[in-house]
């Protein structure tokens, strides 16, 4: 599965000494095999060193913010699970909390616990498909199909409780949708038994490969200061040493009564944004093992009115997605639909920094930095 | 378990044995043994542009696996590939590259619009700007797939219609070749 | 460090400036000729060290528009609003991209869909949008669309 190019001035190639200074203009994209989504890079070239990426986006815009202004505030959660369909609880989470600030409802003990297990598996099978399509980018093929074996077996455990495998539309103002199946509990169980061997299986076949070292070390260097100031977020700027994660700093549901640790590295490198991603996914798995059995007894959803009209006002909510800082900022006017709804996408952040990551790689390099940034193009577009 | 009537019969090979002493003639048509030749190989153009993508992934691999039925290779580049699947929004911007795209596929070629989005605009038909309200405004369809997104087996239950449509030779494609005089 | 003691470090850079009530955090409201003269000072003031723009949009409210800037401080975990009321026929800011790297896709964006002017910014054209959909700016509340738009 390689990379789709086509050069696009092939006047430019005849006129090497003047126009845009002898280097060559080349396209990637859109059309890629399917694997980060349709991204549209314009690199000037100098022989095989880049000097400037620029992206071009839009090949997916939806028009998700206006459509939303239509859309009540029940019915504009479903949207945002097609945006960021990786991390799909967890973008539906952060539209639940914003309209619940904006209400004030308080949300039953039980249905937090849910919706912080349903939020961590969601990020376990999130990071296990980053890891297939980044091996299966850099040239390892095998990988993808391991990682979409246990992927699968977290699509049963969610399609069993929430009904759908990708596009889960759980979370709603108030707590979650339905109870859990009476399954749920022994399938996690059997499912972290299973994948606590699997990921040392991962480290050996992927993270201890001297090809792939040598592929990802010093590749797509980003400082502190300047990671912080193109406004990265999540795994990406915890590579760099940027200590952010929201479920620390401003936590929501059950995340101040577990324990976890925030993971960073200080590379700043390819290598150390990959290694923080690895981490994470041990810590969310020993999230999910604190909470499985303690699932409290209760109501799994708040009384709340059938049509609900926030006060007029703003409101912005913040959850940690698996790539980052996502935000939900509501302005409105006391009507049944929102006036103003802006999606705060971690995305749209962290692919700034890749002109300032590229400059000076070869393309191969390009390829890994890609992976490692976790693009998921829809998001960016919304 | 399929309640509509097979829409092509059902033998392996199109085609009859008559056994003779030295082994077997066999008595076919040549068009049917090209279908069945075309129909049992299929690959794939992965265009893959929003959530439809994931689950057209997940059909590529070990659970769901879709080259049992001849999908092996799933190509990347227009100029090998034979079905073009589409997974995901096609909105302003995209059509003319799906056009382009579409446009240096080789005869023969079909195309299979996947999931509700390519089928009608999906989720995304009131009130957006942007959208290509299905994507057979852009180029003819075969076989349109329901859901949003479809599970997996449904991928592979349009991919056996599809492979069904080709051994009849009901395709667009098929139809619009002229008539024998 | 809380809001009354922002506003009044914030009032000492620039006098003036009041807390919105009832606000999430803490929001004040600024003019736009103000903005160039207070950005650089946020960022770099030691007590204050706003670094990460986490939010930049822009509200459409009918008679005027609204820039609402979103920052927090990674070294004191404080987190202030800062908006700005723009005319509607000549909204014009400076921009912010040479103080925090990621306003310029943030600008770009608001830019092609509001049609706000920033000022000596490296790069302003259509980020988003196909080509041929400048001059539409389709989050205005008076964007009408005949064409590609179907209404419920």
């Amino acid at each position: 599965m390689y990379r789709e190019t086509e050069i696009i001035h092939a006047g430019s190639i005849a006129s090497l000494d003047t126009g845009s200074g002898g280097y060559m203009v080349i396209n990637i994209g859109p059309q890629h095999p399917a694997t980060h989504g349709v991204l549209h890079l314009v690199i000037t070239l100098d022989g095989e060193t880049i000097k400037k990426v620029e992206p071009h986006l839009g090949y997916i815009h939806r028009s998700i913010e206006k459509m939303c202004e239509s859309l009540s505030y029940r019915q504009f959660i479903y949207v945002t699970s097609r945006m960021d369909y990786l991390s799909a609880h967890m973008n539906n989470h952060g539209c639940a909390l914003c309209v619940e600030k904006a209400m004030q409802i308080e949300v039953p003990h039980r249905a937090k616990v849910i919706r912080v297990l349903m939020d961590e598996l969601t990020r376990l099978a999130s990071h296990q498909l980053w890891w297939g399509a980044m091996a299966m980018d850099v040239g390892a093929l095998t990988p993808f199909f391991l990682a979409f074996r246990e992927r699968e077996m977290i699509n049963d455990i969610m399609e069993e409780t929430c009904g759908a495998r990708l596009t889960m539309n759980y979370m709603v103002p108030g707590g979650v949708m339905y109870d859990i199946h009476p399954n749920f509990q022994r399938r996690t169980k059997e499912f972290i038994a299973h994948f606590k061997s699997k990921i040392d299986e991962y480290d050996e076949l992927v993270t201890n490969n001297v090809i792939f070292q040598n592929r990802t070390k010093n590749v797509g260097y980003i400082s502190k200061e300047d990671a912080i100031s193109y406004g990265m977020s999540g795994p990406s700027a915890r590579g760099s040493g940027v200590s952010c994660d929201i479920r620390k700093y401003y936590p929501y549901e059950v995340y101040d009564q577990v324990q976890f640790e925030e993971i960073i590295e200080t590379g700043g490198d390819s290598f150390a944004r990959y290694l923080v991603r690895m981490k994470e996914m041990r810590q969310s798995l020993s999230i999910v093992e604190q909470l499985i059995d303690n699932i409290p007894e209760g109501d799994f959803q708040a009384k709340t009115k059938a049509v609900l009209k926030p006060p007029k006002g703003e409101f912005y909510s913040r959850v940690e997605t698996a790539r980052g800082d996502f935000g939900v900022y509501i302005v409105s006017e006391g009507g049944t639909t929102p006036y103003r709804i802006k999606f705060r996408s971690p995305g749209f952040s962290n692919l700034s920094a890749l002109d300032h990551m590229a400059r000076g790689a070869k393309i191969g390099d390009l390829v890994a930095m890609m992976g490692t940034l976790d693009l998921v193009i829809p998001d960016i577009d919304r | 378990m399929d309640v509509r009537p097979p829409i092509a019969p059902q033998e392996p090979f199109p085609g009859k044995v008559i056994p003779s002493p030295t082994g077997g003639v066999l008595v076919t048509a040549i068009d049917d043994v090209i279908n069945w030749a075309r129909s049992n190989s299929l690959w794939p153009l992965v265009f893959g542009t929003s959530c439809c993508a994931i689950e057209m992934m997940s059909t590529a691999s070990a659970k769901y696996d879709w080259s049992r039925f001849g999908f092996e290779v799933a190509r990347a580049t227009p100029r090998q590939a034979d079905v073009i699947i589409i997974a995901g929004t096609i909105v302003n911007k995209m059509a003319p590259v799906l056009k382009r795209l579409y446009d240096q596929m080789a005869d023969p070629k079909y195309v299979v619009a996947m999931g509700a989005c390519a089928t009608s605009g999906g989720p995304f038909f009131y009130n957006t700007y942007s959208v290509v309200k299905g994507a057979d405004h852009v180029i003819p369809v075969d076989v349109y797939i329901a859901g949003c997104p479809p599970r997996p087996e449904a991928l592979l239950h349009a991919l056996i219609t599809l492979q069904e449509k080709i051994k009849k030779g009901l395709t667009r494609e098929q139809i619009k070749m002229p008539k024998p005089e | 460090m809380l809001t009354e003691e922002l506003i009044i470090k914030l009032n000492t850079l620039q006098p003036g400036l009041v807390a919105e009530e009832g606000a999430q955090w803490t929001t004040v409201n600024i003019e736009p000729a103000d903005w160039p003269a207070l950005a650089p000072r946020l960022k770099n003031d030691e007590e204050l060290f706003f670094d990460y723009l986490f939010c930049l949009t822009c509200v459409d409210w009918k008679t005027h528009l609204t820039m609402v800037y979103h920052l927090e401080s990674t070294r004191h975990r404080h987190i202030m609003v800062i908006k700005s009321r723009l005319d509607r026929n000549i909204p014009d800011i400076r921009t912010v991209s040479d103080i925090w790297r990621t306003a310029e896709f943030h600008e770009r964006e608001v830019f092609e869909l509001f049609g706000v002017n920033f000022l000596e910014h490296p790069d302003l054209r259509l980020l988003i949008l196909p080509d041929g959909w400048e001059g539409k700016f389709p989050l205005r509340k008076d964007f009408e669309d005949p064409v590609n738009m179907i209404k419920l």
